[in-house]
């Protein structure tokens, strides 16, 4: 039986330890932001309320008690960064999204039409570029005053150029291929001719670009954060926890390392993750 | 060549217009007043206010605002919102630090990046690859913050070496050596830590071309030849791979002043950064419109650079 080009993918994918681990640790991620965002949305927030203060038991050392650890608020560390999961990580799943969605359509507009339009387009992309990506989002979101929403959609306006870039290079060279001139040539409309035809066939480069771009965002929050311009307390994300307990950093070494340590491997699971990916769509076309 | 450049000038003015009226609406049109009182003040005269924004050219139209602020930042009257100050003037103390800085983080960059993405393409698939991989993987994922502040409460609390701000205060240095070894001391660590992610690219990056150089055929008549594996790595398939560190070392400016911002404010490190930093917090529309383009010519001046250096490098490509 002949595979078709998924499952050769997915093969190839699976080859790769490292990636398949990564990939297991952004699911299990993902379902435990799943089941805490249903827990809250249910009213009962599990395990425990993340800002149930008790001022008795203020920065205390990690114990059977609190494993992880409390804040300056006697707030259990455990329970925030697993209630700080949940933001984080849909913090950097909205942020791609946005940026995808502009960057998909911008690049295939400017690969597709080519010419002026393409020239317009590319030297807009070039003048975002020069700009210092997180000293820009910072500007902005400091402008307009730092709500989850804002920090989400201003990433996502920012940083779609990388994007944009890749999806035009990947169009240019599609546009040219037979079986897209043959579809012109059958009449199709040239919405459709982007869509059925050349997007499937640049989907290996955007779902990795799409899979680098989480990351990216999570690590952007987490250092608007740190400079008080990231999401607000008392909602919990792995940023604004190390943020708090900055003052405290000499005494409380556990509200800096954990947090930390949580972002450095998500980060990291998601970078692996998008290697392994891109290793194995070359390793796939090198084949062909 | 000559034309290529002039071409690339002409574009870059272009695109230094676009930034400059992007950076102007991002101030302009988000909400909040740039006073540095509280809009509703009841101990400020609407005289002082109506002069203020005399002075700032607030009561004119968006695109006359635009038109003075451009043609007062190209003859140095453009001054700052908060204190007065001509901001070319606040941004130029600055520029030797910054530059001493980011110079420093690329040069690591580049330095560690190479040597690393070499001993990756080395032991390709092997278990020295995949350390260095996930080694450098971990430098793009770290979160920059984090690991400054981890490095100065084990340096600083622990072991007890100073090393904030960009020179030892209190001390009188005999000689000049001794003033910029200080100096040299004082910049390395934020520089070593700004250099991080630009080392994770560079080194990605160069082990991905090296591996393609290494399965082209001239290595294999190379190493028909008998060449030893040195002479191979270092004399024949380096040699085409480091153009990249031109392209890499163009391509790593924003995300450095990016990443300074951060850096800069952990170690007291007096650059455009924090400077940039404290004209956000204080909504100062000038300096912060003042900084983008200062960024952004660096930006598209070391694109060039880069340009023309790769092609003096390789003969191969045609600018044009």
């Amino acid at each position: 039986m002949k595979d078709t080009p998924t499952t050769e993918l997915w093969r190839r994918f699976s080859e790769n330890r490292i990636a398949l681990f990564s990939l297991g640790i952004i699911i299990f991620l993902t379902l435990l932001a799943i089941a805490i965002t249903l827990s809250n949305l249910h009213g009962t927030p599990w395990p425990m309320d993340p800002n149930l203060t008790n001022l008795q038991q203020k920065l205390c050392s990690p114990s059977s008690q609190h494993w992880l650890g409390t804040d300056h608020l006697g707030r259990d560390v455990f329970t925030r960064m697993l209630h700080g999961t949940s933001i984080s990580l849909s913090v950097g799943f909205t942020a791609m999204l946005v940026s995808l969605v502009i960057g998909v359509t911008i690049g295939s507009i400017a690969g597709y039409c080519g010419g002026k339009i393409d020239q317009i387009l590319m030297r807009c992309v070039d003048a975002l570029l020069c700009f210092p990506t997180f000293f820009l989002i910072l500007t902005a979101v400091a402008l307009l005053g730092p709500s989850l929403w804002n920090i989400i959609v201003v990433m996502g306006l920012i940083s779609w150029t990388g994007t944009a870039r890749l999806v035009r290079g990947e169009f240019l060279v599609l546009r040219e291929t037979e079986y897209v001139h043959a579809a012109y040539i059958l009449g199709q409309h040239w919405l459709r001719l982007i869509i059925r035809h050349i997007l499937p066939n640049a989907a290996a480069i955007i779902l990795i670009t799409a899979v680098l771009g989480i990351p990216e965002a999570i690590l952007a929050e987490a250092g608007l954060s740190f400079l008080g311009f990231g999401v607000q307390p008392p909602q919990a994300t792995w940023g604004n926890i190390i943020a708090d307990g900055k003052t405290y950093l000499l005494d409380a070494w556990w509200l800096l390392l954990f947090p930390g340590m949580a972002i450095l491997i998500t980060a990291l699971a998601f970078y692996l993750l998008g290697d392994g990916l891109s290793a194995a769509t070359e390793s796939r076309t090198a084949k062909n | 060549m000559l034309s290529f450049i002039l071409r690339r000038l002409t574009l870059s003015c272009f695109l230094l217009f676009l930034i400059s009226l992007i950076s102007f609406f991002i101030m302009t049109l988000t909400p909040g007043s740039p006073y540095p009182w509280g809009e509703m003040n009841p101990k400020i005269s609407p005289e002082v206010k109506a002069a203020f924004r005399k002075k700032f050219h607030l009561d004119r139209p968006l695109p006359e605002q635009y038109k003075l602020m451009i043609s007062d930042l190209f003859t140095g009257k453009l001054r700052s919102m908060k204190d007065d100050l001509p901001v070319l003037q606040k941004i130029l103390e600055r520029l030797p630090a910054t530059l001493a800085l980011n110079i420093t983080a690329i040069f690591l960059s580049l330095s560690f990046g190479t040597l690393l993405g070499i001993y990756g393409a080395c032991h390709k698939d092997r278990w020295q690859d995949l350390l260095s991989s996930i080694l450098v993987f971990c430098f793009i994922a770290l979160p920059g913050f984090w690991i400054s502040y981890l490095v100065v409460i084990a340096l600083v609390k622990d072991v007890g070496i100073p090393f904030l701000g960009t020179h030892s205060y209190g001390i009188d240095f005999p000689n000049h050596l001794s003033l910029w070894l200080d100096r040299a001391w004082h910049i390395m660590l934020p520089a070593l830590l700004l250099s991080l992610a630009g080392m994770a690219t560079q080194s990605r990056y160069l082990r991905a071309s090296l591996i393609e150089a290494l399965q082209e055929n001239y290595i294999l008549t190379a190493r028909a030849k008998g060449l030893s594996k040195t002479v191979i790595l270092y004399q024949h398939a380096l040699k085409n791979s480091l153009r990249s560190l031109i392209t890499g070392a163009g391509m790593l400016l924003p995300g450095l002043i990016s990443g300074a911002v951060i850096i800069e404010s952990i170690f007291a490190y007096p650059g455009m950064g924090q400077l940039g930093y404290q004209a956000v917090l204080e909504r100062d529309y000038p300096t912060l419109i003042a900084l983008n383009f200062i960024v952004a010519a660096l930006v598209l001046l070391g694109n060039l650079i880069a340009d023309v250096l790769y092609a003096i490098v390789d003969p191969r490509v045609r600018l044009g």
